[in-house]
């Protein structure tokens, strides 16, 4: 029989020095610093990266998408938070 | 809904496997009504972790990605048989990184599964105990090393022709570890392609190895697509669900229509008498394929299933011990830390 499976980590790798870590996927090891060695041998086996971020899936708090709309709400009524709500007159530029 | 009303949100996890004593919110949640799912598929064509999804979805996902992955992990198997006899030092550094891309693949593919709200262990389990299956293509044996080349030919070729439109499939998780998957599938069917090729310029005997790896590969890679559509119980409302984009004979078609010209190029025959090109379609005309034999291979009766199952829970056991190592080593830093922790 199977035995219990290892904590769940998230997979955040860096592409190139300038660019953020973006989400790769997720795998399972005992501690830090296997997961860490764990994402390198699976998720940069071509260069993917340089740099790599691992945190437990446990310990990620996250939105319900249950609640999508009333909690994203505040923001869908304040368009004049974008340039384009802004009349500008005939011929003006650099604005 | 107060729609202006400023909402904290609930704090909860990523994943359906993490659902704790604080989702018990989500847990009384009705079940999803399926004009609500049908929305969201015809609006976003998206479904992501914790989205409410009909549970017969989840549950056809989870069998299809547990038997994706579980294939990709055997997949292991008949190739591995090679590593030690590649016949160059270049073939068997080719040869080992493939194994390790299947070895990945199967990984991403159990990482999107349990976003359902599965675990691994139960899903290796499941397979260690013969209830969830694995593609019938791995019961069959690598018997030369030109079997090698013809897996990567057209096993990884009819693998790629399924998996390019599973990149466009509705459920996130799947779609993103199939692009990775098809990046690195390239050059698997590529390295397969040479090595055919290069036997079938060499010496005679070196050319007849590669017809008949070519010949017992042909038809059972034509059925890795599964039954004609007749007679495919569950594909249209696989396809209704955006999870499947062609039907199995579209995709059939679509590859027997890419592999021809290659076979002339390889200057290999496809052992298929009645293979010609129909101009009045636009497609190649293949003869009928035994469908009895793919039946028996998915029943245990090919020629490697009780092989391959063995192999892959011996492997299993044996690895325990680095398992037990790693456990070891990950619960004395814990302990060492927090000693420290509390000394300081």
């Amino acid at each position: 029989m199977t035995t219990k499976d290892w904590p769940l980590w998230e997979v955040f790798v860096r592409a190139r020095r300038g660019l953020s870590h973006v989400h790769s996927g997720s795998l399972h090891a005992p501690d830090a610093e296997m997961a860490l060695r764990n994402a390198r041998d699976l998720y940069t086996r071509r260069g993917e990266g340089v740099s790599i971020w691992v945190v437990k899936a446990s310990d990620i708090a996250a939105s319900t998408p249950d609640e999508r709309d009333p909690f994203f709400d505040p923001a869908a009524d304040k368009i004049y938070r974008h340039p384009t709500f802004y009349e500008v007159p005939e011929g003006v530029e650099h604005l | 809904m107060a729609g202006k009303c400023h909402t904290a949100g609930t704090v909860g996890l990523v994943y359906g496997n993490d659902f704790g004593t604080d989702q018990a919110a989500d847990q009384q949640a009705p079940a999803p009504d399926g004009q609500a799912f049908a929305a969201l598929l015809a609006d976003e064509g998206r479904v992501e972790p914790r989205d409410d999804m009909p549970e017969a979805y989840r549950k056809s996902l989870v069998r299809q990605i547990a038997q994706h992955a579980h294939s990709e992990i055997i997949g292991m198997q008949p190739e591995g048989n090679w590593i030690s006899r590649a016949p160059s030092l270049r073939r068997k550094a080719i040869l080992m990184a493939k194994v390790q891309d299947e070895a990945g693949h199967g990984l991403y593919l159990y990482a999107a599964a349990e976003t359902l709200g599965v675990d691994r262990a139960d899903l290796v389990d499941q397979l260690h105990t013969g209830r969830q299956k694995y593609s019938s293509i791995f019961n069959y044996p690598t018997l030369t090393w030109a079997d090698v080349g013809a897996i990567g030919w057209l096993v990884d070729g009819a693998a790629i022709t399924n998996q390019v439109p599973l990149c466009r499939c509705s459920y996130g998780p799947y779609a993103r570890a199939m692009v990775r998957v098809c990046k690195e599938e390239s050059f698997h069917q590529r390295q397969g392609f040479e090595i055919l090729y290069t036997l079938s310029h060499g010496t005679p005997e070196q050319r007849a190895m590669a017809q008949d790896a070519v010949n017992r590969y042909w038809w059972p890679s034509l059925m890795m697509f599964g039954p004609p559509d007749d007679d495919s119980p569950n594909s249209s409302q696989s396809m209704a669900w955006g999870i499947k984009r062609f039907s199995n004979d579209e995709l059939r078609q679509r590859f027997v229509d890419m592999t021809v010209p290659q076979s002339e190029a390889l200057g290999l025959t496809l052992p298929d008498p009645d293979l010609r090109w129909n101009e009045e379609r636009g497609h190649y005309d293949y003869g009928t394929i035994d469908f009895t034999e793919l039946f028996e291979v998915i029943k245990g009766n090919g020629p490697c299933n009780a092989e391959r199952m063995a192999h892959k829970r011996g492997a299993y056991d044996a690895g325990a011990w680095v398992r037990e190592a790693a456990d070891a080593y990950a619960e004395k830093q814990a302990r060492r830390a927090a000693t420290a922790e509390s000394v300081a």
